[in-house]
């Protein structure tokens, strides 16, 4: 037995349930990782395997002993009986979706994400017609100082993916968040505050970590036909993540 | 014949797409149109609404006459239906909303290219601009949101038949989408 068999079976430790399907999971993972090693879809947006759990949208939020738990921050244990797929959890994930789309201006019509995008794909999962709250309508300024990046502030969930990725696997620290509550938002550690001025390359992990339409790679929109975007015939649970299409488009 | 469901339609700021879509159902027109009647809509010549069973609604409230043919629809309208990306959140013209109001004007009307006689239209005639677009739902109550930029013509069927038919509304993956 080679050593990644060997550790991977040794550290199995055991079988918890999501919606009654019986699933192992190993030694320190979440029910979220788990999860998604089994193929199990649950809910998520600011996950993202390859980084330290986030626990900000709560779309990944189950239901186990009569509480709500985020999937990505809970460790798997023996024997535990978890619901995702309810109506009331599926509810509560389209509120909290709405309050995405209400927050920023995600002008679906007119974003080159749109297709390819993992806010948009997790809402027809969920079966969200339309955001009923009042719109925020933000008037932030795009940033198109960069020649093969550009932000636009408008679509941030603030996932803080790229916060991660920049500094776990690019190491170079070039987000941050700032600001308090309605306030916060995402920052580009330099001099300027502009992209233009920060150490981000187009071969940066954290350039291709956005769950939105917000960091987007330039000259590259609408090169996919209708149709034949990632989440258009098929739902995001088939589809899987938007980080990891993000290289074909 | 007063047996059929009496439907309103009209466009506030919306481009006519999502009236074209609901079109695109093609000959199911003509099955639809013996269970349905038109009122007040673009597609007849009815210039004043009466009461309705549903009234279906393009385009997000941009100007003053907007805001009092919407109010007006929720009035006569039991069932009121905001289709389309722009009557569900402004769509595309609340990109205006990233700008003041005047900045919009002047950059049309005063610096616009090939404008002579630059002035900004104040004419009582013409209703009056809002400071941004709103969507439907934050003036009047709707019953039903169709997404889409437009709506596909496969939602108007499914929407119009399980509704007619007092089934509850369930559309497939590939009818919802934003864009
Ligand atoms: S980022 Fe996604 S949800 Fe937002 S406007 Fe773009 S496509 Fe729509
Ligand atoms: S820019 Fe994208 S990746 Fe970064 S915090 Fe905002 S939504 Fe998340
Ligand atoms: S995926 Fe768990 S909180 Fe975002």
């Amino acid at each position: 037995m080679n050593l990644k068999a060997a550790t991977r079976l040794g550290g199995r430790i055991g079988h918890f349930s999501i919606d009654g399907v019986r699933l192992p999971f190993r030694e320190g993972q979440t029910i979220m990782a788990a999860a998604m090693e089994a193929g199990v879809y649950i809910p998520h947006l600011c996950y993202n395997p390859e980084f330290t759990p986030h626990g900000s949208c709560r779309l990944c939020v189950v239901r186990s002993n009569g509480r709500h738990l985020a999937a990505c921050t809970t460790p798997a244990a023996e024997g535990l009986e978890v619901e995702s797929y309810t109506d009331e959890l599926q509810e509560q994930r389209r509120e909290l979706l709405q309050m995405l789309f209400v927050e920023g201006n995600h002008v679906c019509p007119a974003c080159e994400k749109s297709g390819a995008c993992q806010l948009q794909a997790v809402a027809y999962y969920c079966g969200m017609l339309a955001p009923e709250l009042t719109y925020f309508y933000p008037q932030r300024t795009v940033d198109a100082s960069h020649p093969d990046i550009a932000i636009d502030y408008n679509r941030c969930i603030l996932c803080e993916l790229c916060v991660r990725a920049s500094r776990e696997a690019d190491g170079k620290n070039v987000f941050s968040i700032a600001g308090r509550g309605i306030h916060a938002h995402l920052q580009i550690n330099s001099s300027t505050g502009k992209l233009k001025d920060s150490d981000l390359e187009v071969t940066d992990k954290a350039a291709h970590v956005c769950p939105t339409g917000a960091i987007l790679p330039r000259n590259l929109g609408y090169n996919i036909p209708m149709g034949k975007r990632p989440y258009d015939q098929k739902p995001i649970s088939l589809v899987g993540d938007v980080a990891d299409h993000e290289e074909s488009s | 014949m007063s047996q059929r469901i009496r439907i309103a339609t009209t466009s506030l700021a919306g481009c006519f797409g999502c009236h074209m879509s609901f079109l695109d159902i093609d000959e199911r027109l003509i099955e639809l149109s013996e269970k349905i009647e038109f009122d007040r809509t673009p597609l007849t010549d009815i210039k004043t609404l009466g009461h309705c069973d549903i009234g279906l609604i393009e385009g997000g409230m941009g100007n003053t006459e907007n805001y009092e043919l919407l109010r007006e629809f929720r009035e006569k309208c039991d069932i009121l239906v905001s289709m389309g990306a722009c009557a569900i959140n402004g769509g595309i013209p609340a990109m205006r909303n990233s700008f003041t109001l005047k900045e919009c004007l002047e950059t049309a009307y005063v610096e616009g290219v090939g404008v002579t006689d630059p002035q900004i239209p104040g004419d009582p005639e013409i209703p009056l601009l809002l400071n941004k677009i709103h969507p439907l739902h934050e003036v009047v109550k709707i019953d039903y949101f169709l997404p889409g930029c437009p709506p596909p013509a496969e939602m108007f069927w499914t929407f119009l038949d399980q509704l007619l038919n007092g089934q509850p509304i369930e559309f497939t993956y590939s009818q919802i989408h934003y864009d």
